[in-house]
């Protein structure tokens, strides 16, 4: 472990300061060529969806009865049309929009909400923690696309529904691992300490309980990402999600569905971009957790 | 921080007399999970400390030795206030915990500890400084005053702070991280330290060196210490006196000169006679304790040791010893020493005889 | 042994009511009025009145629970909105079909997954390793109902080698175990068998890894044991862990499978669900998440069970 890298002088002496771990770990994962490669990969999809709006070349909403399911390359085309003549390229730009969105949001909301309820729960231990956690443990016990499915069926297509479907999904999942590591952490040596020098609960969570279980919990939300994704896309592509027109890739391969006979490859990409994206951020959390798990 | 032996603590009530803590019948028992669908009737409990009395006299080291699983550490956890006793009090400089005069938070700012593992009772994520000053800073000091007290300790206990301050625990070695966690302790001026097997996990060259520094500091700070250890020989080299637990009771105490010399009860002779010794002259012919210490879900009836006693008679199965003192200065629960007990006495002094 | 049998029950029991209390629920959370969900658009004033009274929509909602339970546990689901035919019937022949797709895919799943793992643990950090750990990344990464596409698009549209949707001719009632029904079968489980594939492949790669570490074996190596019984107690070491991954992954599959049954038209609990939710047939949507989700918990506590059983090193608290 490389020491020393700055010195400061916030007390009165001066002092030689050791790379935090937040930097340690970042600079693991900035030698990791696989985990980079996947953290670029997902900066262009974002900024891709970002600036979709500037960089798309055609309308993604203006149809042609002419130009239906263009193969990919056609002059004007580059990545073909869909069954109602829109180009894909813009489509596919646009819709990383929802798309991305929709992956990524329930995980933070689940990650807020699960994070909160796994810290209290484990932090609290005794009756309230088994109270919470037996209540976890019901909705931990439906698999997870069936889950998505139960609640977005009963609620009703929509983003809004969608959202809600997935975090619910994954707040238990959250919940578990933050309530199992601040269990750990509640039960070591440090915060025994601390309560041995009086400090009150809220003081020894937010100095010494937060810190350690952020990392662990924030690893597996990022893990939760690439799940996120397919489930979200997957509502979509069952008619649960987004509502046509808008440009969404899970609704794009279940309307390109019937052209898989008349341009299958053009029908295959917008899943393509699912996999590219779901891949990536299953590489990064990969990278984040062994970059997390050396052994200090 | 200015030594404060030679000047009486301003912190100090009843005088050197009177005890610093007072223990009074503590008990813990921890309650075993709930089988099933809870069909096994009464529940059954871990009795690990089983009330226990003694005193901790100012200025003193109390030794504390047993075998694992005796309620040691759980004593020190109690004397911490880390576990909640089931009941008894403690009674500190003559006020009892929790009364008006000494509440939780004043009592631990006068009452630190030490852990046993150095790795684990450090937060991995905070620098030496910062655990040393997160005590300071609950108690109402200034974070930069924490931080200049961290230094001047970390210098007091060996550690360069220009050099470590800034550092993490795993930079550390268990012996440096060992320095760290009495600093810590230290930062709050506490008056009793509990140091909980606090030198067991280190080498053994490392660990004479800390013992050491605890003796300056004790001598320098004027503190108070119990120190919990199953090596009898570092308990004899610290301890002005030993308290010597058996499945959660006091069996004896005394100070640690006649302790070694003279154990009253058969249990301390037991555990002094499986002291590693490189002196042939001194080896015992007697085996020492055998077998594992019963189970303390269950303890035997009457005298907790009679099934492992060599001297054990009748009556010890029947009747429980009361803890007192058999002669000056020196208490123990045993039936030999209990006038009127119904411990044939004559057996002792046959047996005395026969491996003398 | 029987203390801990008792206390898995004592634990699940509980799970499986909240389970079904939430299913319960699912009729509430939908927009709108519960009594209004559950009955056609078109429903009568008379059958409106007859319905309110069967469920009791106007009683309490603990009470309305425990009489939806008595009846859910006699076998009553109620009835399906769209065909009047009772739940329980409808979602017992779609659990048929869809076990055939689930369990297959799981065999698959699993061979191969043991297959990767075993030759990643075996050869850690060899380009064996590394492609093992790759598919593994795929196969959770990939979205199946996509990956089902693409096969459709290669053996069915492409090279014409097998059918791409249903159950074969006929339909699902006249399913019979020969080439021309089994064709069917092969891509919606080839497609559902990558993610037991995955997960199975990871779960080996670890304890092969853990096991080959471990002093023991080192020391059967240091005392001349040959690599086949080396491999022999690996396998035998690894066995009980990977079968309850796999015991697991049928019941992920079991729930998991309404998207690759939508590519497909596959008819299963998934087509049963996407018709549900589509014709807002809410007793049938409400019947087939609970039978799913109470066999995924009834599943869970038995592979815990089997796996305590056959492997008495695994001491539970």
């Amino acid at each position: 472990m490389t020491a020393a890298t700055f010195t400061d002088t916030r007390g009165r002496t001066p002092v030689v300061r050791s790379r935090g771990h937040g930097a340690n770990v970042l600079r693991r994962l900035l030698r990791n060529p696989v985990a980079m490669i996947a953290a670029t990969i997902i900066l262009l999809l974002v900024l891709m969806a970002i600036f979709a709006p500037w960089l798309m070349p055609a309308d993604p909403y203006a149809t042609s009865m002419l130009k239906r399911l263009k193969p990919i390359g056609t002059e004007g085309l580059p990545l073909g049309s869909d069954e109602l003549g829109r180009d894909l390229l813009s489509r596919l730009m646009l819709g990383g929009r929802l798309s991305l969105f929709m992956g990524i949001a329930p995980v933070v909301m689940a990650f807020i909400i699960g994070g909160g309820i796994g810290i209290l729960a484990g932090y609290a231990g005794g009756w309230l923690n088994t109270a919470i956690m037996r209540c976890i443990d019901v909705l931990y016990a439906f698999p997870s696309v069936l889950l998505a499915i139960a609640l977005s069926g009963a609620l009703g297509a929509g983003i809004t529904n969608a959202l809600v479907s997935l975090t619910v999904v994954f707040i238990p999942q959250i919940a578990r691992i933050a309530e199992s590591v601040t269990t750990q952490v509640r039960r070591s040596d440090y915060v025994d300490a601390a309560r041995a020098s009086g400090a009150s609960s809220l003081l020894i969570i937010r100095k010494h309980v937060l810190g350690n279980v952020i990392g662990p919990i924030f690893v597996y939300a990022t893990s939760l990402i690439s799940v996120s994704m397919i489930l979200a896309s997957g509502l979509s592509f069952l008619g649960l999600g987004v509502k046509p027109p808008q440009p969404e890739w899970g609704l794009m391969l279940n309307t390109l569905r019937t052209a898989i006979y008349t341009q299958p490859w053009v029908a295959a990409l917008p899943g393509l971009m699912i996999f590219i994206t779901s891949v990536s951020f299953n590489m990064l959390a990969d990278g984040l957790r062994s970059a997390m798990e050396v052994k200090q | 921080m200015k030594p404060t032996h030679s000047a009486r603590d301003p912190r100090d009530l009843g005088g050197p007399r009177q005890p610093l803590l007072s223990v009074r019948e503590l008990k813990k028992h921890f309650p075993l999970k709930k089988t099933g669908l809870g069909l096994r009737g009464p529940r059954l409990a871990v009795r690990a400390v089983d009330g226990i009395s003694f005193d901790i006299l100012k200025g003193e080291t109390l030794g504390v030795v047993g075998e694992s699983g005796c309620g040691k550490s759980t004593t020190a956890r109690l004397l911490m206030q880390l576990t909640p006793q089931d009941s008894g009090e403690l009674v500190f400089d003559g006020l009892s915990l929790g009364s008006p005069g000494l509440s939780l938070r004043d009592y631990r700012r006068q009452t630190q500890m030490v852990f046993q593992d150095s790795y684990s009772s450090l937060n991995p994520r905070m620098t030496v400084e910062d655990s040393i000053a997160f005590g300071p800073t609950v108690h109402g000091v200034s974070q930069r005053e924490a931080l200049s007290r961290a230094h001047d300790l970390l210098a007091r206990v060996g550690l360069e702070p220009a050099r470590f301050a800034g550092r993490y625990p795993h930079e550390l070695s268990g012996g440096q991280r060992q320095r760290v966690n009495i600093a810590r302790a230290l930062a709050l001026e506490p008056r009793l330290i509990i140091l909980d097997e606090s030198v067991s996990a280190l080498d053994k060259s490392v660990e004479a060196q800390v013992l050491n520094l605890l003796q300056d500091l004790k001598q320098a700070f004027g503190l108070t210490y119990v120190f919990i250890s199953h090596d009898l020989n570092v308990v004899r080299y610290m301890s002005d006196r030993v308290l010597v637990m058996y499945l959660g009771e006091v069996v004896e105490v005394a100070s640690a000169d006649a302790l070694f010399e003279q154990p009253l009860h058969p249990y301390t002779a037991a555990l002094l006679r499986s002291m590693p010794t490189t002196d042939p002259l001194r080896r015992t012919e007697q085996a020492p304790l055998s077998g594992d210490p019963p189970n303390p879900i269950d303890p035997p009836s009457g005298c907790r040791f009679h099934t492992r006693c060599p001297d054990a008679q009748a009556i010890c199965r029947m009747r429980a010893p009361v803890f007192g003192e058999a002669m000056p200065g020196r208490s123990v629960a045993c039936l030999k020493y209990q006038p009127g007990s119904g411990y044939a006495a004559s057996t002792i002094a046959l047996k005395e005889v026969t491996h003398a | 042994m029987i203390g801990y049998l008792l206390r898995r029950l004592g634990y699940a029991l509980p799970i499986m009511l909240g389970v079904s209390f939430l299913c319960f629920m699912l009729v509430y959370l939908a927009p709108g009025d519960p009594l209004v969900s559950i009955l056609p658009a078109d429903a009568s004033a008379e059958l409106q009145k007859q319905m309110m009274q069967l469920y009791g929509f106007d009683r309490p909602l603990i009470e309305q629970f425990v009489r939806w339970l008595w009846r859910a546990l006699q076998g009553d689901l109620g009835h399906s909105i769209a065909t009047s035919r009772p739940v329980v019937d409808e979602v017992f022949k779609a659990v048929g079909n869809t076990l055939m797709i689930a369990v297959l895919a799981t065999l698959i799943g699993f061979t191969l997954g043991a297959l990767f793992g075993f030759v990643a643990g075996y050869f850690r950090n060899s380009w064996g390793d590394r492609l093992a750990s790759f598919v593994s990344v795929i196969g959770v990464s990939l979205p199946n109902y996509w990956l089902g596409m693409v096969l459709v698009i290669v053996f069915s549209a492409q090279l014409m080698w097998l059918p791409a949707t249903g159950a074969g001719p006929g339909g699902s009632g006249s399913w019979t175990w020969d080439w021309e029904h089994v064709q069917y079968l092969i891509l919606p489980a080839l497609t559902m068998s990558f993610i037991p594939m995955g997960i199975v492949a990871r779960t080996v790669r670890a304890l092969v890894a853990d096991i080959l570490s471990q002093e023991f074996v080192v020391g059967l190596r240091a005392r001349g044991l040959g690599e086949w019984g080396v491999f022999k107690h690996v396998v035998k070491n690894c066995a009980p862990t990977a079968l309850a991954v796999m015991g697991l992954q049928l019941g992920y599959l079991l729930g998991g499978s309404i998207l690759i049954e939508t590519v497909f038209s596959w008819p299963g609990t998934g087509f049963l669900l996407n018709q549900a939710i589509f014709q807002r047939d809410l007793p049938l949507l409400q019947g087939t998440i609970l039978v799913l989700a109470l066999f995924f918990v009834a599943l869970n506590l038995l592979v815990d069970v089997l796996q305590t059983i056959f492997d008495p090193r695994i001491e539970r608290g």
